[in-house]
């Protein structure tokens, strides 16, 4: 069994607003910060939490597709934005689909692990209003199998993979509780970006978020078959930012112990991109990245008490629910009606308002994942802070690339 | 001759015209997405955009490209099945591009009425103006085919008129858009008593195509449209002109203006409805009007806001122009006074809250236009809405209670003169054509 060799850490975490539409200072026609502005405020926000910036030995960013939103590539050598001591210090760029950023998250810490580094910065980045999303739904279709798919694919490449996803489960499972498990996953969603004045949902006034979903009707002229936009997760530009950590390397940013969180266990699973799911109602892959970080860990899915998965759209977080144990397969709708998702519930996920509600940079969404349990975990959340019961002190993430086809997970707890 | 043939040559007459560039663009998407039909590859659509003025012509061009990229855009659904066999083009990006590039270049421009020679539809937008109409026509008729149909937009020009004499021998009906084309779903469709069948069949199988509502209306000056619009707006003004008498003409104005939006809940004043199609234009259709059906239509006011040379209207943006009312960023910001041929400025502490007083409160739990126009309840909140304003002994009340009977004596009018063949009719069109959330024919305030 994969065991941790040593011991590992997240000492720092940041992330940037999540900017686009819903958020009151986003104008779609007026200029707005490129990709080194994020990279160096994510950056900088976790720098400023330690002692001695320049004890950082190596930079990883993840990102998803500058190359076409902004056409640029060699994001690795832009670290140096966030500080000067990074020129001449190792740095890359990992890419995975959306799940760059925990790519980006798994590679610091084989680094670690490894011996090359005790203090690996990582920043995931997206900037994506640089095109409409009628564009950008091209752009994102390289997350799956682009010469093979595309040009059969729905205009909303991505949106109909899960609206079929959502099709087919409404058609095993019942139809109603499916999208009324949905409408609540949105609900939900919202109400805890409200609590977060980062995220792009942050604004969102909408009194009556449930029945707002009910009543909008998917309609596969305009859009999709099985899901309306309140479904999917919004076009984002941002970053985040966390210090993965050796032992030594927490010593040298002089932080306690307390304020850190120690990464138990963690997960990468790969699925082939050139063939389809087998069941479009399970999330293989994202399931068996779950179970490689909680056997790692050594814990089961009773001992999480903070969750934070992948919802690129609603129904993709009732299938995550189920791909990390917290529901059976065909019972996550009933899961996610039931109010356990909630901040308030036994098993609260995504309390920042996950991907639907802070927004879905997509290559920094894995290390906002990781931000967030960090911030939980060390009771740093502010007005989005869970209680993390004492039975209960792990924290699981799992973010997901494209269709399901890359996913990394990890589960971290309070350092001690 | 099949549909899809006589659309392969059509003309736009009056093409750089706020209705002809509208009808240009609505056509020219439909004519696109024919070639791309398996049995047209290969085959030449034309549409040729005539207009005398080359600078309009300009426009057109650059309206049609900003217009068919915006439309390309959100149809991008629909858009990749017509192109699913286009191996070559993949993204979205490349597949709107090419549809765009093929809307665009469906438009010939021309300034020369000659250019139409080969057309078997011709949809004529030019001036409001009987003689120029007729010559156009007739010169027309002179070069295209004998099979040609001709479809004019005329607001108040009765269809047998212009067929008489221009000798088209019933080859012409009116198809009468709302503006602006693309967006207005309504389109009456006019037969004088000589338009032959297929004339009239053709059109409505355009109107289908271009998924737009048909309703049927008598070759009666205004049709059904205008018909209400300008008997219903001199209302409004023999009403504010009552006001006016004691109270001065902004609150006059400025309180048939909120009774008829709010009270009626209809999207806007009567005022505001003037001033966006423009007074001289009311003015003008309510003479034509005058004219043919030899009813006095006309009301001092209209006479003195011309002479004073405030007309309304609309900027190029689409954003309105002063006229009775003045507008700042969609909201209405001033009253004009006729007396001292100036604006008010609107005052929420001053007169305009002394104006809003005297009409008396709104019924309870009162909803507007905006709130109703979605609300899945609609029905009932409306039956409910006019209730309150039926029992209610306030001065709005008052008003807005003889609105509703005036406009519904003016559609029911139309009914009886058989300009609409029924009820139905008149209440699709001011539903449809002017969004009011229901029919001028109604049990209300009975
Ligand atoms: N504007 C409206 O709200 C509206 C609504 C429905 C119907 N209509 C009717 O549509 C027609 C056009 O109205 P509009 O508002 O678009 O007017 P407009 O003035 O915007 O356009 C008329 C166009 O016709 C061109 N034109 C004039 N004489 C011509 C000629 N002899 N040959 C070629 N081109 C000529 C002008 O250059 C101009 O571009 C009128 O019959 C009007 O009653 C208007």
């Amino acid at each position: 069994m994969r065991k941790m060799q040593k011991r590992v850490y997240v000492v720092a975490a940041d992330t940037t607003v999540f900017l686009g539409t819903g958020r009151k200072e986003f104008h779609p026609k007026k200029p707005r910060p490129g990709l080194e502005h994020y990279i160096a405020e994510a950056g900088k926000g976790v720098l400023a939490q330690i002692s001695d910036p320049e004890a950082v030995d190596e930079g990883v960013v993840g990102n998803f597709m500058a190359s076409r939103f902004n056409r640029q590539g060699h994001l690795g050598a832009m670290m140096a934005v966030v500080h000067p001591s990074l020129a001449g210090k190792p740095s890359l760029r990992v890419e995975g689909a959306c799940a760059s950023g925990g790519l980006a998250v798994v590679t610091a810490i084989k680094s670690v692990l490894a011996g090359q580094a005790d203090l690996s910065l990582v920043v995931g980045v997206e900037v994506q209003n640089t095109v409409k999303a009628i564009y950008g739904a091209d752009i994102l279709a390289g997350a799956g199998h682009y010469a093979a798919e595309r040009k059969s694919g729905h205009a909303y490449y991505f949106p109909a993979k899960f609206s079929d996803r959502a099709g087919e489960y409404k058609k095993r499972f019942g139809a109603e509780r499916t999208w009324a498990a949905m409408g609540r996953w949105y609900e939900q969603a919202v109400r805890n970006a409200r609590l977060n004045p980062k995220a792009q949902e942050f604004h969102n006034t909408t009194t009556d978020l449930f029945s707002t979903h009910q009543t909008m009707a998917p309609n596969p002229k305009s859009f999709c078959e099985h899901i309306n936009v309140l479904d999917c997760s919004k076009v984002s530009d941002g970053a985040a930012a966390i210090l993965v950590a050796s032992e030594e390397g927490l010593k040298r940013t002089g932080r306690k112990k307390s304020e850190a969180v120690e990464l138990v266990g963690f997960g990468h699973s790969t699925a082939d991109l050139t063939a389809q799911p087998d069941d479009l109602t399970v999330l293989d892959t994202t399931r068996r990245a779950a179970r490689e970080a909680l056997e790692m860990a050594g814990v089961a899915v009773r001992d999480v008490g903070v969750f934070e998965v992948h919802d690129c759209f609603t129904i993709s977080g009732i299938l995550a629910c189920e791909a990390l144990g917290l529901a059976g397969h065909g019972e996550g709708a009933d899961y996610v009606l039931s109010g356990a998702t909630r901040r308030d519930g036994p098993t609260p996920v995504n309390t920042s308002g996950g991907l639907v509600g802070f927004g879905h940079p997509t290559g920094a969404s894995g290390v906002r994942m990781a931000a967030d349990l960090w911030r939980q975990l060390t009771g740093r959340a502010g007005d989005d802070q869970v209680k993390i019961p004492s039975e209960r002190p792990h924290g699981i993430f799992a973010s997901m690339g494209g269709n399901d086809r890359t996913v990394v997970s990890c589960v971290f707890r309070r350092a001690a | 001759m099949t549909l899809d043939e006589r659309l392969s040559n059509v003309s736009v007459v009056g093409a750089a015209g706020k209705m002809g560039s509208g009808i240009t663009l609505l056509l020219a998407q439909e004519m696109a997405r024919l070639s791309l039909l398996p049995q047209n590859r290969g085959k030449v659509f034309r549409l040729n955009a005539v207009d005398l003025s080359p600078e309009g012509l300009r426009g057109l061009q650059e309206y049609v490209h900003a217009q068919a990229l915006k439309a390309a855009e959100k149809g991008a659904v629909g858009l990749r099945a017509l192109y699913a066999d286009r191996e070559d083009l993949v993204e979205n990006g490349e597949i709107i591009e090419d549809f765009v590039r093929r809307v665009e270049s469906m438009v010939w421009p021309s300034t020369q009425l000659a250019a139409a020679s080969g057309s078997h539809l011709v949809f004529e937008a030019i001036v409001e103006k009987v003689p120029v109409k007729v010559s156009v026509l007739k010169q027309l008729r002179e070069i295209v085919p004998d099979d040609a149909f001709f479809f004019t937009n005329t607001s108040s020009v009765p269809i047998g008129l212009l067929d008489r004499e221009a000798g088209l021998a019933g080859r012409i009906v009116g198809v009468h858009f709302y503006n602006p084309p693309p967006v207005q779903k309504l389109v009456e469709i006019i037969r004088a008593p000589g338009t032959r069948p297929d004339t009239a069949e053709t059109a409505a199988e355009i109107g289908k195509r271009l998924r737009k509502t048909l309703i049927p209306a008598a070759d009666v000056a205004g049709f059904i449209g205008n018909g209400h619009f300008i008997r219903d707006g001199l209302h409004g003004l023999q009403e504010a002109e009552a006001l006016a008498k004691n109270e001065g003409w902004p609150k006059a104005l400025w309180t048939v203006n909120r009774v008829s939006q709010d009270w009626l809940l209809r999207p806007m004043g009567i005022f505001q409805l003037i001033d966006y199609v423009g007074i001289d234009v009311f003015r003008f259709i309510q003479d034509v009007m005058g004219k043919f059906l030899e009813e006095p239509l006309s009301h001092p006011v209209v006479d003195a806001m011309i002479e004073h040379g405030v007309l309304g209207g609309q900027n190029p943006d689409g954003s309105q122009k002063p006229g009775f009312l003045r507008y700042e960023k969609g909201r209405i910001t001033a009253v004009y006074d006729l007396e001292r041929k100036d604006y008010v400025p609107l005052d929420p502490k001053g007169w305009t809250a002394e104006a809003d007083a005297r009409l008396g409160p709104l019924p309870e739990g009162f909803r507007g236009w905006k709130a109703l126009a979605g609300a899945p309840d609609r029905d009932a909140a409306l039956k409910a809405h006019f209730d309150a304003v039926a029992a209610m002994k306030t001065p709005g009340a008052e008003l807005a209670r003889r609105y509703v009977k005036r406009s519904r004596e003016i559609a029911r009018r139309l009914v009886a003169t058989g300009v609409a063949a029924r009820p139905e009719d008149v209440n699709g069109v001011l539903t449809s054509g002017f969004y009011h959330l229901y029919g001028p024919i109604n049990d209300f305030c009975a």
